[in-house]
């Protein structure tokens, strides 16, 4: 093999942080090569310089021995370098090839794009529909679509960033088929993961960030997890997890809950029914799309439902408002970080005040509370590891991994009686996202119980008690976790809602 | 080819300085007009940018008219951090003039201390309710509040039109399209309390409700409410904030300072209500909230220097035969050249070599 890529001691500065330092690394010609670091660690805009989104302070990158720098990536994609986000840029509203169509600098007419749209699905076994909406299709399949996007200007190097966090198993079978079959076909891809099994199934080198250097690479086939994860975050990774399990009495009730969706292309909930007793750790998998925002939306009071749709201790609460709920104990927090959870440009201590207020007695009387306000804030930060320089700090200066461990904290450290949280350790580096599994833990062993909404079926089966997943709006009905197979979750993604073990119901 | 790039953090110092900026970059801006228009530039600026703040006279002038700027202003600002855009803070300052001043005249003749009061509370009721149609439209069908609340300033100003031409025409006026004078009837005139400094009761009423939007923004849940449904509506939901309930208030609230500032002006400098009462301080009280960063302490100080303006053109109209449009055309330039250094203090401008 040759080197296809080669970079040459590359930084990039932003205000007050490195986000690279001097980083060499070379990739070979077909070659899948895993780039693996914690959040911050400086993947992102490593990738963003390759791609001609970023401009390097210093250094130099040679593609086949030419020099490279993509002023943009326009001139990356001409060069032979493509990319495919973690979050898609599709147009709802239109159909695979128009929006196709959009991104390309000079586009064929409709007919022969839509053969050439064909013809590259089938070799690469993507099965793709030029004529259907984005509207109606699920994150997978967008994911092909801007998968093929990319391949229609048959790149030398193929970038993707975190691509299996919205997959199913099985689709994630599919595209790692298809990842091989372009390295057979000689073409480079550059993998960025957290998870560990992926790269090593797949790469055949990888190369190790940690505070924008490298610290190692290796050939991930002659190493495990915990030492890929040992190189990542430079220490032992601690995952003692607590796993007796002794629920109490039932403190959260939804009875045959329907909810129609707000959004056009939402998934409305039809009979979702489960019982969650005091110290259960409830985990509920599926496939992005399948109604997990609706029914946080449900149990967060942000939409109003029928009163005894929601039984909380008792009591329907299904009419009740965000902040009712929260004096009454059931907390949540929702995936999107920035805009839902949290407010970018307040503060850390106006967002710890966002929901904190009520139970934390932030604001007696309508007077905002400041001293007791920043306390708060400080006790989360300090709680849960948040790296920040103050809380005074915008939320959005944050990185996504410490957002996501302050809002997990903001809410635990109300000690809830319910928590329901939508995609904890979503974009999280893998020592954040234990330290937020293992406060859930926690929290469950002191006897609150938790609904972890997941699409990331390894965590679920690490912290759940209990296992139910959401197709099509619809839940199944929750069972032990202990000793399900993927075969038996495979059945419910399908849509079984009785799952495996027909003969208790 | 250029390009604006987003800076990563702000400087804190230019955002407080930009205002400053703006006014500067107005008068160096206006000078070439002057000089344009044959006028020499360095008087013409002196008389409309600093004589209204040094001479004693205009000295008392100043806060006479920046008190009803920077009430509405106020108001204004509130929903603004809201991202509720009230834009027919006229169409309530004449309502709210229109309704104090019916009951000032339904009371004419009769004598007490609470005359006064009960029409500013009818001036407030009267603004708020006017304020509130946008607000219920808006959340009932999702219709703009920018356009419905426009829109309702030309339907308040021939419903005053049709009001001083009927029944609040002055009974002895000869027929003129005007009301009785409220302002020179002791129950109904706003008294003076600082009358060298131009402030009369309405500007008192002005500061102690300024002092009260500071807290409510700064230091309240409500206006933490506030400014997070403007910052993230989508938060604000997840926060317990009912979206109709702080659009319904920011309207309300702006309408009711607009028609307070209505009746202020009304019993003080008008006196009576005619066809030509509204001076566009609805308008202006927009560029007032944004040059005053929709701030209770930044408002106070635009509000004094848009009220300059006012004063020095008035002066400048008669010294310098000004076209009285050139006011305007100054307070519009001053929001412009606002606007443009606020990309300029959020973005940077990037020069894009051509691709090699």
């Amino acid at each position: 093999m040759s080197v296809l890529l080669e970079v040459e001691s590359l930084s990039k500065s932003y205000p007050g942080v490195k986000a690279n330092d001097e980083v060499s690394f070379a990739i070979q010609k077909g070659e899948i090569h895993a780039l693996l670091g914690e959040n911050g660690a400086g993947k992102s805009t490593l990738v963003k310089m390759i791609y001609g989104l970023v401009k390097p302070d210093s250094g130099a990158m040679l593609l086949e021995g030419q020099p490279y720098a993509p002023p943009k990536p326009s001139m990356a994609r001409k060069s032979g370098v493509s990319m495919v986000f973690q979050h898609f840029s599709l147009f709802e509203a239109l159909t695979v090839a128009e929006n196709i169509t959009l991104g390309m600098d000079d586009a064929p007419n409709r007919r022969e794009l839509s053969a050439k749209i064909r013809a590259v699905s089938q070799d690469y076994g993507l099965p793709l529909d030029p004529d259907r909406l984005i509207g109606d299709m699920s994150v997978g399949e967008r994911q092909r679509v801007e998968i093929i996007r990319c391949l229609l200007q048959n790149p030398r190097l193929f970038i993707m960033d975190e691509p299996t966090s919205v997959l199913t198993p099985q689709e994630v079978e599919v595209l790692f088929g298809t990842l091989r079959q372009l390295s057979a076909n000689g073409v480079a891809i550059l993998y960025i993961s957290h998870k560990l099994d992926e790269i090593l199934a797949l790469c055949d080198h990888a190369t190790i960030l940690r505070h924008g250097k490298v610290v190692a690479t290796c050939t991930p086939k002659e190493e495990t997890a915990t030492s890929l994860a040992e190189m990542m975050i430079g220490g032992e990774l601690d995952i003692h997890i607590a796993t007796t399990f002794s629920p109490g009495a039932v403190v959260l009730q939804l009875q045959g809950l329907d909810m129609q969706s707000k959004n056009p292309f939402g998934t409305s909930l039809r009979g979702v029914s489960l019982a969650l007793r005091k110290g259960e750790i409830l985990g509920i998998g599926g496939v992005a799309g399948n109604g997990q925002d609706e029914l946080l939306a449900a149990l967060s009071g942000e939409e109003k439902i029928a009163p005894a749709m929601i039984e909380l201790a008792g009591e329907g609460i299904g009419g009740l408002g965000p902040n009712e709920r929260r004096e009454r104990g059931l907390l949540s927090a929702p995936e999107e970080r920035l805009g839902h959870a949290a407010a970018p440009v307040m503060s850390l201590s106006q967002n710890a005040f966002l929901t904190g207020r009520i139970r934390k007695g932030l604001a007696p009387n309508g007077v905002i509370n400041a001293r007791k306000t920043n306390d708060f804030a400080r006790e989360i930060v300090k709680a849960f590891d948040v790296r920040t320089p103050g809380v005074q700090v915008a939320a959005k200066a944050l990185s996504g991994g410490n957002l996501q461990k302050f809002v997990i904290g903001r809410e635990v450290l109300q000690a809830p009686e319910v928590l329901v949280v939508n995609q904890p350790t979503w974009g999280v580096d893998a020592a954040a996202a234990a330290a937020i599994r293992q406060a859930l833990r926690q929290l469950a062993a002191d006897g609150a119980a938790v609904i972890v909404i997941s699409q990331d079926l390894d965590e679920l089966m690490e912290i759940s008690d209990t296992f139910a997943v959401l197709a099509e709006g619809r839940l199944s009905r929750p069972q032990p976790a202990e000793g399900l197979t993927v075969e038996e979750i495979g059945l419910m993604m399908g849509g079984d809602l009785e799952g495996a073990n027909h003969a208790e119901a | 080819m250029l390009r604006l790039e987003q800076r990563q953090q702000p400087s804190k110092l230019m955002l407080y300085l930009t205002p400053v900026l703006a006014v500067l970059t107005t008068m160096a801006v206006g000078g070439l007009l002057f000089v344009a228009l044959g006028i020499a530039p360095g008087r013409a600026i002196y008389l409309l940018f600093i004589d209204p703040f040094v001479d004693s006279y205009n000295l008392s002038q100043l806060f006479v008219k920046a008190s009803p700027l920077i009430l509405i202003a106020m108001g204004l600002s509130i929903g603004f951090r809201a991202g509720v855009w009230n834009i027919g803070a006229e169409g309530q300052f004449i309502m709210g003039a229109l309704a104090g001043g019916a009951v000032g005249l339904a009371l004419w003749g009769m004598t007490g201390w609470w005359i006064l009061p009960l029409m500013a509370v009818a001036a407030a009721l009267g603004g708020a309710l006017w304020g509130l149609i946008p607000a219920l439209l808006k959340i009932r069908f999702n219709a703009s509040e920018i356009l419905v609340s426009l829109m309702l300033v030309y339907v308040a100003e021939n419903f005053l039109a049709q009001m001083v031409q009927g029944v609040l025409r002055a009974p002895d006026g000869m027929g003129f399209p005007e009301s009785r004078n409220l302002g020179r009837n002791e129950p109904t005139a706003l008294p003076d309390v600082f009358p060298a400094l131009g402030i009369n009761a309405g500007g008192v009423t002005m500061l102690v409700l300024l002092a009260l939007a500071f807290f409510l923004l700064q230091k309240h849940a409500l206006g933490f409410q506030i400014k997070l449904t403007g910052d993230s509506p989508r938060a604000a939901r997840f926060a317990g904030v009912k979206p109709g309930v702080i659009i319904a208030l920011c309207l309300g609230v702006s309408g009711a300072a607009a028609g307070l500032a209505g009746l202020f002006e009304l019993t003080g400098a008008a006196g009576k209500l005619t066809i030509d009462f509204p001076l566009g301080y609805g308008f202006t009280a927009i560029i007032v909230a944004f040059l005053g960063r929709l701030n209770p302490v930044g408002i106070l100080l635009a509000g004094v220097v848009l009220a300059g303006t006012y004063i020095g053109g008035e002066n400048a109209q008669f010294m310098l035969k000004l076209p009285a449009a050139a006011v305007t055309v100054f307070q519009g330039m001053m929001l412009f050249f606002l606007l443009g250094f606020e990309i300029l203090i959020n973005y940077r401008v990037k020069r894009l070599r051509r691709a090699v």
